[in-house]
């Protein structure tokens, strides 16, 4: 009972914050994509980068880039 | 192959997922769940049988068709691993001073090595190194400048026929893209250039070839060219020619394959997205069609149904 009514309460929050107006569902749909993809990009490339750590050019490369001469 | 006890595990699998999936009503339910049982049959048997014909080294005429070389685990050639960067430098250093005296490297040129194994610096005091014909200049004349990022890496021959001159008839294969134009790969170039030995006993080679069980045929015009401390590496590792062979096959595994590491990781988000979203699109068409499914049609009759209406 406590439960549905909770379930009731948070499809009924985000129905009236984010897909009563279509101006407003129309941001949320685009905002999001644009954090999901930050995150998830993110989270990926740092599992990939974590898994062959030693191996990519960016691991090795401090060992001949020279100090830039000022 | 499989247990009874696995069979049945497997078709009570198949069979609760389809279900599970599935909105159609029993009877239909059960004829498309057949074809999708044989369907699954058929799939995973034929591709057991790959599996074990591509797993299984032996076969008939390993003379003529050469040795299948054992597999190695170079990094790159694993699910989700990328190149060993240090060693595609390496490689590159062994190619430059050993392989490049008779093969070329049409597909790659000086640039590409910029932010893989060596700085963009590096690049161009590796590229000045060698002359590039350019031109023609204001009195209409070719001439020679040092070379730039831009250009391609140099040709040992300036085409065939001299190559095949040089080397007793034999041409010298372009290197760019060798580890997918040989069958087996990595590990063949690999068990090629470390492969060579005295031939066995009742097989004769020409004067001029060498043997080499890897190769089909057996007889190899190219000599053994890698040998232990051919090469001197910068960064200490020791170069026996194992590591020397290795070295090189990561090089040219990354010739033929620049883009490997990006693909993979692309791969990796894609069966990860695209997983998602089929779960979440097989549960809401569920989710949608169970209204629609479980739906019941009543029909209530009017109190005077069966009494005929007098006229």
């Amino acid at each position: 009972m406590a439960l549905s009514a909770v379930t009731k309460s948070v499809s009924k929050f985000t129905y009236n914050t984010f897909f009563k107006r279509e101006s407003v569902y129309f941001s949320t749909v685009v905002v999001g994509a644009v954090a999901f993809s930050i995150y998830f990009n993110s989270a990926v490339d740092n599992w990939w980068d974590n898994r062959n750590k030693g191996k990519q050019w960016k691991d090795i490369k401090d060992k001949y880039v020279k100090p830039a001469e000022e | 192959m499989f247990s009874r006890g696995t069979a049945k595990f497997f078709k009570s699998a198949v069979g609760s997922a389809s279900k599970r999936f599935s909105t159609e009503s029993n009877a239909k339910a059960s004829a498309s769940n057949l074809l999708f049982k044989a369907s699954v049959a058929t799939a995973v048997g034929s591709g057991i049988s790959l599996w074990y014909l591509n797993k299984n080294t032996a076969h008939a005429d390993m003379q003529a068709d050469g040795l299948h070389p054992p597999h190695y685990n170079f990094p790159h050639t694993t699910l989700l691993g990328t190149f060993d960067h240090a060693s595609i430098r390496r490689g590159f250093q062994v190619f430059k001073e050993v392989c490049a005296a008779c093969h070329s490297l049409d597909h790659v040129h000086w640039r590409n090595l910029i932010d893989v194994a060596f700085t963009e610096d590096e690049v161009k005091e590796l590229a000045a190194e060698y002359e590039y014909e350019d031109g023609p200049n204001d009195q209409g004349e070719m001439f020679m400048r040092p070379g730039k990022p831009s250009d391609p890496f140099p040709k040992p021959y300036p085409n065939e026929e001299a190559a095949r001159a040089a080397n007793a008839g034999a041409f010298p294969p372009d290197l760019s893209l060798i580890t997918k134009a040989r069958h087996g790969g990595a590990d063949y170039v690999y068990s090629l250039i470390t492969g060579y030995c005295d031939p066995p006993a009742g097989v004769e080679i020409r004067e001029g070839l060498n043997y080499n069980p890897y190769f089909p045929g057996g007889a190899i015009a190219m000599a053994q060219n890698i040998f232990d401390g051919v090469v001197e590496y910068e960064d200490g590792t020791p170069a026996t020619a194992s590591q020397i062979a290795k070295d090189v096959t990561t090089f040219l595994g990354w010739a033929s394959e620049p883009e490997l590491d990006d693909r993979k990781k692309l791969g990796v988000k894609a069966v990860l997205l695209f997983s998602t979203l089929t779960a979440l699109s097989l549960w809401i068409k569920r989710n949608r069609f169970s209204s629609l499914k479980n739906r019941k049609i009543v029909f209530n009759p009017p109190s005077n149904w069966n009494t005929p209406t007098k006229k």
